[in-house]
């Protein structure tokens, strides 16, 4: 095969597809075919670069430049400026936005200076359709030194020193969990990889298997010869057509090159990998739920003990891992338990995905060390707060988190820390809010996911989450009073104590959290039915101020419901009994003309 | 495909396909690599640069020499192009005028390999913006 002098990575990940990624790289390869380059450029769809708040990310090398937003019609000009004349394009490199200068190359970029990649390592740098590809980045060589040089129980302990824990939130130390699988007796085992990703705004596991999936089936294998399983099965949700997609093709690959199947590298060990679709129910993220949805069950989850280690898919021991925990594994295994564990806290080792949501400047996929602030996340990785406004809380564990303030911005994250803080590390979502958030109707939006995703099964989580999101709605319609505060905290240390799983065990998490943190919140709408955020609705009333109002008819021309009236250059009112509250009058005047009470 | 039988023939398939990814990963380290910037502007390409670069790219490879070649736009010498800017790690950058392929095979044998300065160079008279 011919070598090529230059690469261009496009980004294939779900983000950058939903905004014509995929025509970029047509675009590019039909100009090249134009210029008769198309043997000495090479143009591929890479998985998520991360920094989806810019994206489509194109990034071209050796030059190494980073192109964000690019569109299909910016392809002509990024052919002819950079390609042919040397040129970067200026415009479409990432601003600064502190220094308002462009930098070409993503190492200059705040939000790739603080990350370490060990999970995503691959992620926006190879053609996650090619096994090649990952076969060149060292792939399959942790299986291979595993299954020729190394004894399952030499393999276990370096899991086990590495100090990886469960990365879809639990946190269990993963060398202990596959140690208890092997220990238990039986003819047939299993690994199941948990790809039921659930939580709001998370999109760690779907990155992962949509920018490099071989690397979760060669841990899978890796699993299955510690434990003394053949079978793996990937339990992932039918939202996630590319990441199945890919895996699919992945599986393929690894079955045609000989990596998965039988007589693996000619060490007699056999194993293949299938997968399983889920429907989406978030309940299903629970070990035993899960297991039951791919037992054709409902998926509802059972008194634990018996652990999956013991009894799980079809009665047999059953070692259920997350995507980004497998994702790790190879690395460990070829640069050595000491090297991971030199990176993290005493208690948490490696490093943690974390998908940045909410009002924050640079959304996107962050792999940072354990041990790293919020303020180095949200400051300088993240870009601060949007619109320069103040950083209130971040969210953290998704329905199952809490809010943190600013008072933990300097705690350094990590599993403990973030239990003793009262939120969790969860499976990665970070939502960032800022001062225009209400917290109760922030812990209304989390327990509303809960009450739907409620397997129903037992009493406290399908009622007590009912009644404790009324007892929200009251007090966001302004017609709460102070008992219900008290309320809200004996049912939601009811549900904690008598639900069965993790769902209910955790579903008042939100609740108590604000409840916690934000405690004068929920007193200014019981006491005084006033939502300090301004975002309640029923709570809040717009009027426009007679003396400051200079009918400049901005309000007027930009309210959607045709709620204000006045003349040009006359004082201007609100219709109440129009007005839908959607604020947008109070962000237009330029004059501080309407007033929020 | 034939399938992989022992641990011996993945590794042997790793370093074939490691070529395949071998640029990106050279472009994620540029500063620990001997850099060469090809002038391609019109002026350079009418002069020959990109046999030069094709050529820089092949022998390189050949040699088994580490380094990064890009290229760039227009430096100015239009008068000397081909022009190339090689970056020895560490170093100062170099100009050099009229490359041709003799001349990058020289460049190669005696600046990249030896580090002895050959003939040809272009004093840089510039300061940018960058120092």
């Amino acid at each position: 095969m011919a070598e090529y002098n230059m690469h261009i990575l496009v980004c294939g990940g779900t983000g950058c597809m939903a905004s014509q990624s995929e025509l970029i790289q047509t675009n590019f390869k039909n100009k090249l075919n134009e210029y008769g380059l198309a043997d000495e450029i090479q143009v591929i769809l890479t998985g998520c670069f991360g920094f989806c708040e810019k994206g489509p990310i194109v990034k071209i090398l050796p030059d190494n430049t980073f192109y964000t937003r690019v569109t299909p019609e910016d392809v002509p000009e990024i052919v002819d400026e950079h390609i042919i004349k040397g040129r970067k394009l200026e415009r479409l490199l990432y601003l600064n936005p502190e220094t308002n200068e462009r930098i070409g190359d993503s190492k200059g970029m705040d939000f790739y200076k603080k990350q370490i990649r060990i999970a995503l390592r691959n992620c926006g740098f190879i053609n996650p359709e090619n096994i090649e590809e990952y076969i060149a980045r060292h792939g399959y060589s942790a299986l291979g030194t595993c299954l020729s040089e190394k004894s399952p129980a030499e393999v276990i302990r370096m899991v086990k020193d590495s100090g990886l824990r469960g990365r879809g939130g639990g946190g269990f130390p993963t060398g202990l969990k596959w140690e208890l699988t092997r220990k238990s007796f039986s003819d047939q085992k299993y690994v199941v990889c948990n790809a039921d990703e659930g939580d709001p705004g998370a999109f760690m596991d779907r990155s992962i298997l949509e920018g490099d999936p071989h690397s979760v089936l060669e841990a899978m294998a890796i699993c299955g010869f510690c434990i003394g399983a053949d079978k793996g099965l990937v339990y992932i949700r039918a939202e996630y057509p590319l990441a199945i997609e890919r895996l699919k093709i992945a599986i393929g690959q690894a079955r045609e090159y000989g990596l998965l199947g039988n007589d693996i590298l000619g060490t007699g060990f056999n194993f293949d990998i299938e997968i399983r679709y889920g429907a989406g129910a978030f309940v299903c993220g629970e070990e035993t739920a899960l297991i039951h949805s791919m037992e054709g069950q409902r998926g509802e989850p059972t008194v634990k003990p018996p652990f999956p280690a013991e009894k799980g898919y079809n009665g047999k021991p059953t070692n259920v891992n997350n995507v980004e925990t497998f994702a790790n594994i190879p690395v460990i295994i070829n640069k050595g338990a000491e090297w991971f564990a030199s990176i993290g806290t005493e208690k948490s080792k490696g490093t943690k995905v974390f998908a940045l949501a909410g009002n924050i400047n640079n959304v996107g996929l962050i792999e940072v060390p354990m041990g790293i602030t919020l303020r180095e996340i949200i400051y300088d990785i993240g870009g601060g707060i949007k619109d320069g406004r103040e950083f209130k809380a971040v969210q953290t564990g998704g329905p199952s988190g809490g809010c943190l303030t600013k008072s933990f911005l300097d705690t350094p994250i990590d599993y403990d820390n973030l239990v003793a803080a009262g939120s969790m590390m969860g499976s990665g979502g970070m939502i960032v809010l800022d001062d225009s958030s209400c917290m109760v109707a922030i812990a209304k939006f989390y327990l509303e996911f809960t009450l739907e995703e409620s397997c129903g099964k037992c009493t406290p989580c399908r009622i007590g989450n009912k009644r404790l999101y009324e007892i929200l709605e009251k007090i966001t319609d302004g017609k709460g009073e102070l008992e219900d505060l008290n309320r809200l905290r004996m049912l939601s240390n009811v549900i904690k104590d008598t639900s069965l799983c993790g769902l209910g065990q955790t579903s008042p998490n939100p609740v108590l959290s604000t409840l916690d943190n934000f405690y004068d919140e929920y007193l200014a709408h019981v006491n005084s039915s006033t939502c300090p955020a301004g975002q309640c609705k029923a709570l809040v009333n717009y009027t426009i101020d007679a003396d400051k109002c200079t009918g400049c008819t901005l309000c007027f021309r930009n309210c959607p419901v045709g709620a204000i009236s006045g003349e040009k250059r006359g004082l201007h009112y609100i219709v109440q009994s129009l007005c839908i509250k959607c604020g947008v009058c109070f962000e237009k005047c330029k004059f501080d003309a309407v007033l929020i009470a | 495909m034939n399938k992989i039988k022992t641990l011996a023939d993945l590794k042997k398939l790793q370093s074939e396909v490691q070529s395949k990814i071998k640029l990106r990963e050279k472009g994620d380290i540029p500063e620990s690599l001997v850099q060469i910037k090809v002038s391609m502007a019109t002026c350079g390409i009418a002069s020959g640069a990109k046999e030069t670069m094709t050529y820089l790219i092949e022998e390189l490879d050949h040699q088994g020499i580490d380094a990064l070649v890009t290229q760039t736009g227009c430096m100015g010498y239009c008068y000397a192009e081909p022009t190339i800017e090689l970056t020895i790690p560490g170093k100062e950058p170099v100009v050099y005028g009229f490359v041709s392929r003799t001349k990058a095979l020289e460049i190669i044998e005696k600046h990249i390999k030896l580090n002895e300065l050959v003939d040809g160079i272009i004093p840089a008279n510039y300061s940018s913006i960058d120092n």
